[in-house]
């Protein structure tokens, strides 16, 4: 009987310390607010430049991402290879050429774009119908669009091999393979990565030390606050709570800030993005980031927040003590 | 409920503070501690306090060894020994009301608990009516009990004051010095550091003297 008392006890003691806890996290987290908004103005600069820091590095690679995503939609047509045709080959000897190779093993299939609807299209899109009207014949040749046999196993060498052999076809003026552009695209893709990933750093360290200053200055501006609830009988945890949360504030609303911008980008962006996609003939439309996109940056800026305001307040609070 | 034993508080500078204390205050004691200044008066009511620490000796304050409290017992300490300033040490940019609040908050007192608190404190010390105001506004004598309502509120069983009454005229120190003994009637246990000799003459409790960091004389005044 008294053992259960004992531990009755024991539980009510806890439940009360645990009450005690959230009452403080609850004070600190509105009081730290409270404070924020009495300076509307500052917080909002503060949190303008940690908006823009997150929002710069965050949307560039959201943009290379779609980029690289999008390309990569095209891969299986990558491997085509164009073969321009002298200018004076007419169209059944085209035909001629497209049956003679569609023999070889190495070649999936082949597709004609004779020269007059390669002249029609380009008429369409190109903008310069005027122009092309004063030629008196159509400059464009007929185009062989090969479709290589690829399987596991083939590599690099043997789409060169076959482009050997289609250079030396003597209909052939120019031979042309599209994964070209697309290894240079995935490189300049990769240094890009890499640049943002840099850029990235550098703004969040930024955002640190953004955060870590602002919060180093309200503790200095507070200093005697901090004196007299330490007189008083405040732990340095206690006293430490509410800077703590202003971090995470900084963080949230920074983060939201920059959520703010980057749905703002890719909205100004969207219309002319679509133009673009559509000249490639592609019918990927600039998407919304989805829910984890949104928390890796909202999160991410929230621990930058509260890392920085670890590194304002870790050894100097417990320096400020009454005297 | 206050005991020294052969403490001496010693500054980097090398000047002595406090040198071989050897005190005992009872619980429910009222006691006046005088002296020139730099006597050492506020260096005790420090070492009390616990906002510095004893360079040697034991201080024992309602059964705790002061030498031996760290981190959060020093500031369950704190929160169990109210202290008065003479420059009342109050924050401007906040009212009264919360000023008072201050340790409350800081045990997590709820927010319906620290409502009645601080008014029955204000109500104490007759400033019921001035919650919202700024302390700025207040005289030095009101700015000093709510000092006073501060260090009362959160019902510490120990009372230090240094200088309560430096900037006031007599007729309100002596009113300061009624609220002292009341709350010494029920039961707290004060310790006043003052130079107002004329003052503490007309008052019936010990008198404790400090000289050069030494403690001179201990005595009961028993003319008043």
């Amino acid at each position: 009987m008294k053992k259960l008392k004992a531990s009755r006890r024991i539980g009510g003691k806890h439940r009360w310390n645990a009450n005690k806890l959230l009452l403080h996290h609850l004070h600190a987290a509105i009081f730290s607010l409270g404070r924020l908004s009495r300076n509307a103005l500052s917080s909002l600069l503060t949190l303008a430049v940690i908006g823009i820091a997150i929002a710069l590095p965050a949307g560039l690679y959201l943009l290379l991402n779609y980029a690289s995503h999008s390309v990569s939609n095209w891969d299986e047509n990558s491997a085509a290879i164009s073969v321009f045709l002298r200018q004076e080959i007419d169209l059944p000897t085209a035909q001629a050429l497209q049956q003679k190779l569609l023999q070889r093993a190495d070649i999936n299939s082949i597709h004609i774009i004779d020269k007059d609807s390669a002249m029609q299209e380009f008429r369409q899109f190109s903008g310069f119908a005027g122009a092309l009207d004063a030629l008196d014949s159509n400059p464009l040749p007929h185009l062989l669009i090969i479709q290589p046999t690829l399987n596991e196993d083939s590599s690099t060498q043997d789409l060169q091999q076959l482009e050997q052999a289609l250079r030396t076809q003597p209909e052939v003026d120019l031979v042309q393979i599209d994964t070209a552009w697309l290894q240079r695209f995935q490189a300049i893709s990769n240094i890009g990565q890499r640049a943002i990933l840099v850029l990235g750093s550098l703004l969040g360290i930024a955002v640190l030390l953004v955060i870590g200053n602002t919060i180093r200055l309200e503790v200095y501006n507070r200093h005697e606050e901090i004196e007299i609830m330490k007189l008083v009988g405040a732990t340095t945890a206690f006293v430490r709570r509410p800077f703590l949360y202003t971090g995470l504030w900084y963080g949230l609303f920074g983060g939201l800030f920059a959520m703010a911008l980057i749905l703002l980008a890719i909205f100004w962006l969207s219309q002319p993005m679509q133009q673009l996609l559509s000249l490639y003939n592609s019918d990927l439309i600039l998407s919304y980031p989805g829910l984890p996109t949104w928390t890796a940056i909202v999160g991410g800026s929230i621990l930058l927040g509260q890392c920085g305001a670890w590194l304002a307040v870790g050894q100097h609070l417990r320096k400020i003590e009454p005297s | 409920m206050i005991q020294f034993e052969a403490v001496s508080k010693r500054y980097a500078a090398g000047r002595d503070g406090l040198r071989d204390i050897n005190l005992m205050i009872d619980a429910g004691e009222m006691v006046f501690l005088t002296g020139h200044s730099g006597a050492g008066k506020s260096s005790l009511l420090k070492l009390i306090g616990l906002l510095e620490k004893a360079t040697r000796g034991q201080i024992r304050v309602d059964g705790r060894n002061l030498g031996r409290l760290k981190g959060k017992a020093i500031a369950r300490h704190r929160s169990r020994v109210g202290m008065i300033f003479q420059d009342h040490r109050l924050l401007t940019d906040r009212s009264v009301f919360d000023n008072v609040a201050i340790p409350l908050v800081v045990c997590a007192y709820s927010h319906q608990e620290i409502k009645r608190r601080v008014r029955a404190a204000l109500d104490k010390v007759g400033l019921l009516g001035k919650e919202k105001t700024s302390p700025e506004t207040l005289s030095g004598g009101e700015q000093q009990r709510v000092g006073i309502a501060r260090a009362i509120v959160g019902k510490p069983p120990v009372l230090l004051a240094d200088e309560p009454t430096g900037n006031l005229d007599p007729e309100l120190s002596a009113e300061i010095m009624r609220l002292f003994a009341d709350f010494n009637q029920v039961g707290v246990t004060l310790l006043i550091a003052t130079h107002d000799i004329a003052l503490i003459k007309t008052l019936p409790y010990r008198i404790l003297t400090l000289n050069k960091g030494e403690l001179s004389a201990d005595s009961m005044n028993l003319h008043a």
